[in-house]
């Protein structure tokens, strides 16, 4: 079967904020960005705050002008786009970008009067929950009632391509799930789906391609599975398995330099007396003895002892601390 | 796969549409609708009363009416759509509506039908009004005042959206009221300039040109070239400069 066609293209990618004659000088917010995506797949953009995500979807959305690079979204330049292109795109951005005084039905029947052949407005209002504050003006809207008016926003027009920066931020789990039960809709429609979050437990659940982005460049990308099987080493055949135990005592520099596997304190532990640390790759019985013989030999008797898949988060992790 | 390519409604209702999605606002906020319609009421009974208050002359209701209509337009293209404009671009709103297919154009263009809309609810209610106030306007000076009003429209709305897109919403609404009162008790939209030196300097602001075309149209059923021209290179300058300077977010 052949790949879907590409939607989304930005290569080589660079944005300058600032002059060399201010004060502030040049302040380079993407530093030769490349990525694509596809049409039918959901690509997730990751990476901590000011990582460029938001500014790469601006430029993709043609709302900015990239300072260098190529930009090309469904064959064309957004930045030049006209109403065509614009009929095809849909763009949720971050913080809603609604206007407060106007109740959601107003401003979505008229967006809809924009497009030649709209989302049937009732439709799109059952899928998303809003009968009830449909009639309420934006302003008075909860953070979530707000960000599900965006998504009905940026998909009236039935996009071909969707852009959403950070979609269920504010929601609560109810709510969520119902963005993610449409998001999964639209991929099966074919439409191209590209979303930024900081919730890692939900790009790994719907991403097809995920870009972890660091100060302005990507700096790991694939599948969810090539990510789980790849570490920093790059190595193919990666553990995809932790063990986790808590130690009743503080463990010594002598300890964890002796343990015959990588361990390190579990994120958000310290060396105390009951801290939870983390074994990379018990992967196998030999491992799993190993372990147990550093126990003895160190005269640890640990307290709880789990199993743990990697996930995308460690991922994260991995890339963000390294 | 999303087979059938999506399509943007015709280029035309697309900026009907936000015109009259734009007007329905105004309409519906009480703060604007306070600077379009009311206050300029208030200047204008006001303004033709003041023989009550003052023993120096009046200027006759025939003087006074123009320049309301004058500080009306001001009123709705340059306070009401800087101010709207402004927090529109705070809120991002501007930004999502320029990736419709209504683009940046179209929204200029559906905001520019919308001041004209609101334009012509003023100049029928401020019109009557003076009208039963003893406004006995010739017929010849209505093609001047719908042209002086028209381009006082275009030019007033480039100004505010000038201001909108360069600062800070809350710098648009102090800046946009504080200029709008200005212009109208000082800069001669709604009495004359005084013919002396500081007069004749003012002759250059673009509401004391509104004002002229509208009052010469009135009073004389003619079309005053000079502060035409004035307002039209306002105009131009406004459009540079926002084309220049204005973001959208």
């Amino acid at each position: 079967m052949s790949s879907p066609p590409v939607s989304l293209s930005l290569r080589g990618v660079r944005y300058t904020l600032g002059s060399a004659r201010t004060s502030g000088g040049l302040r380079e917010i993407l530093r030769g960005l490349d990525l694509s995506a596809r049409a039918g797949e959901v690509t997730v953009l990751l990476g901590p705050n000011g990582a460029g995500k938001t500014t790469a979807l601006r430029i993709a959305q043609g709302l900015l002008r990239p300072s260098q690079g190529q930009v090309t979204l469904l064959e064309q330049d957004p930045f030049r786009a006209g109403a065509e292109l614009r009929a095809r795109v849909g763009v949720m951005l971050q913080d809603g970008g609604l206007p407060q005084s106007v109740p959601p039905h107003v401003l979505l029947k008229h967006v809809s009067r924009l497009h030649r052949d709209p989302w049937p407005l009732e439709d799109l209002i059952e899928r998303l929950d809003m009968a009830d504050f449909l009639h309420t003006s934006i302003r008075r809207l909860s953070g979530g009632q707000r960000q599900r008016v965006a998504l009905a926003a940026s998909l009236i027009g039935q996009p071909e391509i969707v852009f959403l920066d950070e979609p269920s931020a504010g929601l609560d789990p109810q709510s969520r799930q119902t963005v993610f039960d449409l998001i999964g809709h639209l991929r099966r429609q074919g439409t191209g789906i590209i979303l930024t979050t900081h919730l890692l437990e939900e790009a790994q659940r719907l991403a097809d391609v995920v870009y972890i982005m660091r100060a302005g460049v990507v700096v790991r990308s694939g599948s969810v599975g090539e990510l789980l099987d790849t570490q920093e080493t790059g190595k193919d055949d990666a553990p995809r398995r932790h063990m986790l135990f808590a130690s009743p005592r503080t463990l010594t520099r002598a300890d964890t330099e002796s343990a015959p596997l990588s361990i390190a304190l579990e994120r958000g532990h310290h060396n105390v007396p009951g801290a939870t640390w983390r074994v990379s790759g018990v992967d196998t019985p030999a491992e799993l003895r190993a372990l147990a013989a550093w126990w003895e030999d160190i005269a640890l008797m640990p307290g709880e002892i789990s199993f743990e898949s990697k996930t995308l988060e460690d991922v994260f992790w991995e890339v963000s601390t390294s | 796969m999303t087979a059938v390519p999506r399509l943007p409604a015709p280029a035309g209702r697309r900026i009907l549409a936000h015109g009259l999605y734009e007007t329905r606002n105004v309409l519906r906020n009480g703060e604007q609708l306070l600077v379009s319609l009311v206050l300029p009421l208030l200047v204008l009974f006001g303004a033709s009363r003041l023989e009550l208050i003052t023993s120096a002359d009046v200027p006759s209701i025939d003087v006074i009416t123009p320049g309301v209509l004058a500080l009306a337009v001001m009123a709705s293209a340059f306070t009401g759509q800087g101010i709207a404009t402004g927090f529109e671009r705070q809120y991002g709103a501007l930004a999502y509506l320029s990736t419709t297919p209504l683009g940046p154009v179209g929204l200029i263009a559906g905001k520019v039908c919308a001041v004209m809309c609101v334009v012509a609810i003023q100049a029928a209610v401020l019109g009557t009004a003076a009208v039963v106030m003893g406004w006995t306007p010739d017929a010849a000076a209505l093609p001047g005042l719908l042209l002086g009003m028209f381009l006082g429209a275009c030019v007033f709305t480039a100004l505010g959206l000038l201001l909108a897109g360069t600062v800070r919403a809350e710098a648009t609404l102090a800046l946009s009221n504080v200029l709008w009162v200005l212009m109208g008790a000082a800069g001669g939209a709604v009495f004359p300039l005084p013919e002396n030196l500081a007069g004749t300097i003012l002759q250059i602001l673009p509401s004391a040109a509104l004002g002229e075309v509208l009052r010469n149209a009135s009073l004389d059923g003619a079309v005053a070239l000079q502060p035409l021209l004035i307002l039209t290179v306002w105009g131009v300058l406004a459009l540079l400069a926002a084309k220049r300077w204005f973001t959208w977010t």
